[in-house]
């Protein structure tokens, strides 16, 4: 009982940590990586004793900024609402992590351990439900602000989500039709299998390339960063967060690079198929030969552990390679126009998904026939 | 006449109109400029002798090379005994076009020379930097400095020249070594000219 307990404890610990972190190191990589994208060299002038590392005291300093600044509430402001929402907009950010397997199931101590915090059987509607109740954090922010510029980026911002949150749902469905689960681990599972005579793996962006390609532009309008950054509009719109100041304004902004993190772990889990490294196989998939199989016939037996680690290790670069993605295309393409935004989303968007889900369908009963 | 100049539409194909090649396209322009940086920064941390990844220069610590023909602030000469060669014959106050030489002649106790600068004042904040003066100047007297830019202040006061700060650095010439007295960094010609090649 109490191994359990700590066994949960842990992979929460180990999951805040790294997402803490990420996000931490995340405004570090954005600063460098936009600089690099466009020929400069970034921050890199805060020093501890002389010590730069690259730039990265820099996000020390940010940080050490925004906690010793003003917190400031506006005046006829709704005090608790404007304290809560910046809470709405971090937590379930941080709750939807858990449902991401980060790797196999290992044994320790006598009994089989999930590398996921949560294996929830409607995990894929759980991602959703915390994805819907991220609007509440920038509705309520505007609302709680007492500014009309506040409220309408607040309004702006939940139309856009809750726009886009219909395509990111209908664009999982193609997934979730395909592997025949909802839950991740599951989902996980399936992507080890392959076609083409062992060639090419069954993962969800070879099975549902359309599926993905929506997902993508959804789930990057759900995190409010640019091409899709109307609701704050950082340099030039006013958006919901401009009431807000200190480490609550700080919070909004480590949501924000949290849910890029999040965004990669669930694209990894859904599309790329989760912690697997193709080829690699443990005891369970090919009786008791564990190790790499490669299509050519050659194979190589690697240990228990061995497999575990390198599992582990193929998910964080999966989640490193997707953030790098996201961190790209938030500095290339320019903000869309808010008709734009609505169009590609309700009648550009939309009707693929539902082709997607029709013709999927079809595929599917045709093949079980 | 008025003449009216239609404005027309850009037309999308259908290629561009499906967004996501365009949409790569871009993502390739940037993403080459990211790994083309990258690979220079990690080639030249690690001691491969790659290009400059970035053109920035760390300002106060790295300093860009300066054209070997740049010159700067003023400086006036002095003559073989000490003296400043300057005659206070007026030309360079003349010559100036933003009025920013400021002389004030006194009689000379040397009996071949028969004025002599008592104050030379230059405001740098006036000066654009035109050479005029150094042309116009029939001793050779005035010369402007090549090599170093760093001409900053907190005050306006820093700017304005008297005659023994224009007078420090008489010894050297423009072509020898001089001293950058800001800072302390000493550069020397044959540097200039090395970096500007480079």
């Amino acid at each position: 009982m109490l191994t359990d307990l700590g066994i949960i404890i842990g992979k929460i610990a180990f999951v805040l940590v790294n997402i803490l972190n990420g996000a931490g190191i995340l405004t570090w990589v954005e600063r460098k990586q936009s600089a690099l994208i466009s020929d400069r060299i970034g921050a890199n002038r805060a020093s501890i004793l002389g010590i730069k590392l690259l730039g990265l005291v820099n996000s020390l300093a940010d940080a050490l900024k925004l906690i010793f600044k003003e917190d400031l509430v506006p005046s006829r402001g709704v005090r608790v609402l404007h304290f809560l929402a910046p809470v709405f907009a971090m937590a379930p950010v941080f709750f939807t992590m858990a449902i991401i397997p980060f790797g196999p199931p290992v044994e320790l101590w006598g009994r089989e351990v999930k590398l996921q915090i949560l294996d929830l059987d409607i995990g894929v509607l759980y991602i959703l439900a915390f994805g819907g109740i991220a609007v509440y954090g920038s509705m309520l922010a505007g609302w709680a602000s007492n500014s009309k510029y506040a409220l309408l980026g607040g309004m702006r911002a939940s139309a856009q989500m809750i726009s886009y949150e219909v395509v990111l749902g209908l664009s999982l469905i193609g997934p979730i039709l395909v592997f025949g689960t909802l839950e991740p681990g599951q989902m996980v599972f399936a992507q080890n299998n392959y076609f083409l005579s062992g060639w090419i793996p069954q993962w969800g962006v070879i099975m549902q390339p359309i599926a993905f390609l929506l997902f993508l532009p959804a789930a990057m309008a759900e995190t409010k960063r640019a091409p899709f950054d109307l609701p704050e509009g950082e340099s030039e719109i006013i958006g919901f967060a401009t009431e807000y100041s200190g480490m609550r304004w700080g919070m909004f902004f480590l949501g924000e690079f949290a849910e890029i993190v999040v965004l990669a772990g669930v694209m990894t889990t859904v599309f790329f198929g989760g912690y697997h490294v193709p080829f690699l196989f443990d005891a369970t998939e090919k009786l008791g030969q564990a190790g790499f199989h490669f299509p050519w016939g050659t194979y190589v037996p690697l240990g228990t552990w061995t497999i575990v680690i390198l599992r582990m290790a193929a998910f964080g670069i999966k989640l490193a390679i997707l953030m790098w993605l996201q961190m790209q295309i938030r500095w290339t393409y320019p903000r869309f126009r808010y008709d734009q935004l609505m169009r590609v989303s309700w009648r550009e968007m939309m009707p693929i998904a539902l082709l997607n889900i029709a013709v999927t369908g079809l595929i599917i009963l045709w093949i079980a026939k | 006449m008025i003449t009216v100049r239609q404005v027309r539409e850009v037309k999308l194909s259908t290629w561009q109109k499906t967004y996501y090649p365009e949409l790569l396209r871009g993502l390739w322009v940037t993403s080459r400029h990211f790994f083309q940086n990258f690979n220079r920064f990690v080639g030249r941390a690690v001691g491969l002798k790659v290009k400059r990844p970035l053109v920035t220069f760390q300002y106060p610590e790295e300093r860009r090379p300066v054209a070997p023909r740049w010159r700067g602030r003023h400086r006036l000469m002095l003559r073989p005994d000490g003296a400043p060669r300057c005659v206070a014959c007026m030309m360079c106050e003349t010559a100036c076009p933003d009025k920013c030489i400021y002389i004030t002649a006194g009689e000379s106790l040397d009996g071949r020379i028969e004025k002599y600068p008592v104050s030379f004042e230059i405001d740098l904040l006036r000066c654009c930097f035109c050479g005029l003066c150094v042309e116009a100047c029939p001793e050779d007297a005035i010369r402007m400095d090549s090599g170093y830019i760093d001409l900053g202040g907190y005050t306006r006061a820093e700017f304005y020249m008297d005659r023994e700060f224009l007078l420090k650095d008489s010894a050297l010439t423009t072509h020898a070594q001089f001293r950058g007295e800001l800072d302390g960094v000493v550069v020397t010609r044959v540097d200039l000219l090395a970096q500007a090649k480079h």
